[in-house]
């Protein structure tokens, strides 16, 4: 049990991460019908500008983070306004891949901005380790955790409670219903992509943390967050944050007990464990575990 | 009462009346490969200028390699039209079965290395089993694959991109590991196709014959998809891409077709891959993996979305447009300010203005021309037909 707690807790950690990308990839899917492909690149830019506000502007973390997440969803609207808005009636698979043009563009700008260089977060965990439950555990683990957590649950309290939450849940369910209620169904998606972005920047904040840092090349590690949203579910929010958190134990797990019980699959085999779990997943569930089963008629 | 004298037969053994070309009387005619004297005469022509090509002089040896990707992207990018374009199941893993050809090329027909195996075989052994294992891996993921379509199927096949990177990495004994391994020789029989060759006292260069080879092989397997299509199984192909429900209403079976149509664009794949090794000459998992995998994927996907969906002559034209559109930007570059080349300190670098321009084109031929560059000749073609008047 002392052994497992640290795995337990890394894995909860990572989970949580790729849970809190997938809820913006689900808000966006559920809005507008479109898998976000640029989603990764967001959360390398998000992590960039936290570095870039502690360390060029002077800021506290904390307030860092917030400015990092209110420009990431400046920037996610911008690219909704500019990009996405004119798709709007195309083929999904359209509009899918011009969020992979995105992707490329705000890749390209990533480079731009970040070269090949690591850069840090200036995070105040650190490699710093706390007790938990009498084993020693990585503190920004913990942080990833509570963090995670608590901007789901406010991305989730606020569109249940809220007003424009309500609205956004119309459009989700029918963009035209919800325009003849006199919803703004334009503005509910900018403010889509806007949650959307805060989120992968949070993200990105996390990532970025302890010894990780932040390259572009790190934007690949989000694309996990694909097989989380296929494992809950395209459209449901609640599916990511459990799949994300599956996700996340299974790689822990993989991590540290493949090299002994199974040698045969190849070292970092925790890279790609998310990708087998998807594919047998799928296999028994094909909408994922909470997703929506499509009715399909002639 | 007898039946009516049969008056149409002695006509009918002609299958077009004379001067009346576009009249067919028979069934057979009307979906002949070659169904107008001007598509006769015009694919003759450009199969004919294809063969000449290499003893011009406009054929300098890099261009001709150029071109050889080209018919090797074709033969890829038919499998994958067979798959996405005719049977509507869109597939980001392409880059894996690629991969997956390539490296099953090179253990089989490749020498043993230091930590690599190899089986040294000729490549009339080698080239089928490069499309056969793939294929045969295609037939078992397919089941899967029928099982969700639209979005999930994408992410599903990019799931295999990642998949194989690993395996491709770990599997050193097949695959050479992290610093992969070289190609095979093109040998049937003692004759390399991928060397300096006199044949009856010609001198052919080594580009020229691995030219006229690849383009060989180009137009056995084009037809053969171009007759899948067109039979039972294509239509079937085409049912499912539709209304996959209202296929299976009509007595399709979903399951049966697409899997077949996996398995076959697998085995295409497969061939382009062991093709394409040797135009690298040492493959490496990192070509065919990870975000280089999901690159060349998307590349295929504009192979057929530029050329045109679901048409065979759609996918060699897209080709030559996604291999060729590199070289052009290259040449280009030295006129445009901000490109340049890596490292250049140049605002965007080659590599990037192409990936640019790619999801651009894709983006603006899903919108303004669902039927790819095929379809903008459709249209001219029509246009002039109907000439002077508009419609």
């Amino acid at each position: 049990m002392e052994e497992l707690i640290p795995v337990i807790v890394r894995g909860l950690g990572v989970g949580s991460t790729y849970a809190l990308l997938a809820v913006g990839f689900v808000i966006i899917y559920r809005a507008t019908d479109v898998v976000n492909f640029a989603q990764p690149a967001l959360m390398i830019l998000g992590a960039y500008y936290v570095s870039f506000y502690v360390f060029n502007l002077g800021m506290p973390f904390p307030v860092a983070v917030i400015a990092s997440m209110i420009t990431m969803a400046a920037v996610a609207a911008l690219t909704e306004r500019i990009a996405l808005r004119p798709m709007v009636g195309e083929p999904p698979f359209a509009a899918a891949m011009v969020t992979f043009g995105v992707f490329v563009a705000l890749f390209i700008v990533a480079f731009r901005l970040i070269g090949t260089n690591v850069i840090v977060v200036g995070d105040p965990w650190g490699l710093e380790r706390m007790d938990f439950l009498g084993a020693r555990v990585n503190q920004v683990d913990i942080a990833k955790i509570v963090i995670s957590m608590i901007a789901i649950a406010i991305v989730g309290i606020f569109l249940k409670r809220s007003r424009v939450g309500l609205a956004m849940r119309a459009t989700a369910l029918d963009q035209e219903v919800a325009l003849a209620q006199g919803v703004n169904v334009g503005r509910m998606f900018g403010l889509s992509w806007a949650i959307s972005g805060a989120l992968a920047a949070l993200a990105g904040m996390l990532i970025g943390t302890a010894a990780g840092g932040v390259s572009p090349l790190v934007a690949f590690v989000a694309l996990k967050a694909l097989p989380v949203i296929i494992l809950g579910g395209l459209d449901s929010i609640q599916g990511s944050v459990y799949a994300g958190i599956i996700i996340g134990l299974a790689e822990s797990f993989t991590r540290t007990y493949a090299g002994t019980y199974a040698p045969w699959l190849g070292s970092n085999f925790d890279i790609v464990v998310p990708y087998a779990i998807m594919i047998v997943v799928l296999m028994v569930r094909p909408y994922g575990l909470f997703g929506t089963k499509e009715v399909v008629r002639v | 009462m007898s039946a009516p004298p049969d008056t149409i037969e002695p006509k009918a053994a002609r299958a077009t009346l004379r001067g009346r070309p576009e009249l067919y009387t028979r069934y057979a005619a009307d979906q002949a490969l070659l169904n107008t004297n001007a598509k006769k005469f015009w694919t003759l022509a450009l199969l004919l200028a294809v063969i000449i090509l290499p003893f011009t002089p406009f054929a300098t040896r890099a261009w001709l390699g150029n071109l050889t990707v080209v018919m090797i992207y074709a033969i890829g990018g038919i499998g994958l039209n067979l798959v996405t374009g005719f049977a509507g199941q869109v597939s980001l893993g392409h880059a894996f079965f690629i991969g997956l050809g390539a490296f099953t090329a090179a253990f089989v027909g490749g020498t043993p290395g230091r930590t690599a195996g190899g089986l040294e075989l000729e490549m009339w052994i080698w080239l089928p089993l490069a499309g056969l294992v793939p294929m045969a891996v295609g037939l078992l993921v397919a089941p899967l694959a029928a099982r969700v379509r639209g979005l999930y199927l994408a992410i599903l096949t990019l799931g295999l991109v990642f998949l194989g990177e690993h395996i491709f990495r770990e599997w050193e004994f097949v695959t050479g590991g992290f610093i992969g391994r070289r190609a095979p020789e093109p040998v049937i029989a003692g004759f390399n196709f991928n060397q300096r060759q006199e044949i009856f006292g010609v001198d052919f260069e080594r580009e020229a014959i691995f030219y006229l080879f690849c383009f060989v092989l180009l137009v056995i397997l084009a037809v053969l998809a171009r007759n899948l299509a067109r039979s039972k199984s294509g239509r079937a192909f085409a049912a499912v891409r539709d209304r996959d429900v209202a296929a299976e209403v009509m007595g399709v079976p979903l399951l049966k077709t697409k899997v077949l149509a996996f398995g076959v664009s697998s085995f295409y794949a497969g061939i382009c891959g062991g093709l394409l090794a040797i135009a690298f000459g040492q493959i490496t998992p990192e070509n065919f993996g990870g975000l280089a995998g999901l690159l060349l994927s998307v590349e295929f996907l504009a192979v057929i979305l530029i050329g045109g969906v679901a048409t065979i002559s759609g996918s060699i034209i897209g080709a030559a447009f996604v291999v060729l559109l590199p070289r052009f930007v290259e040449i280009a570059s030295a006129y445009i300010p901000f490109v340049g080349g890596q490292g250049s300190g140049a605002f965007l670098t080659i590599f990037q203005v192409n990936q640019i321009l790619f999801g651009a084109l894709i983006v603006a031929f899903l919108i303004l021309e669902p039927r790819g560059l095929f379809g903008l000749w459709l249209r001219m073609r029509n246009y002039w037909k109907a000439w002077p008047f508009s419609y």
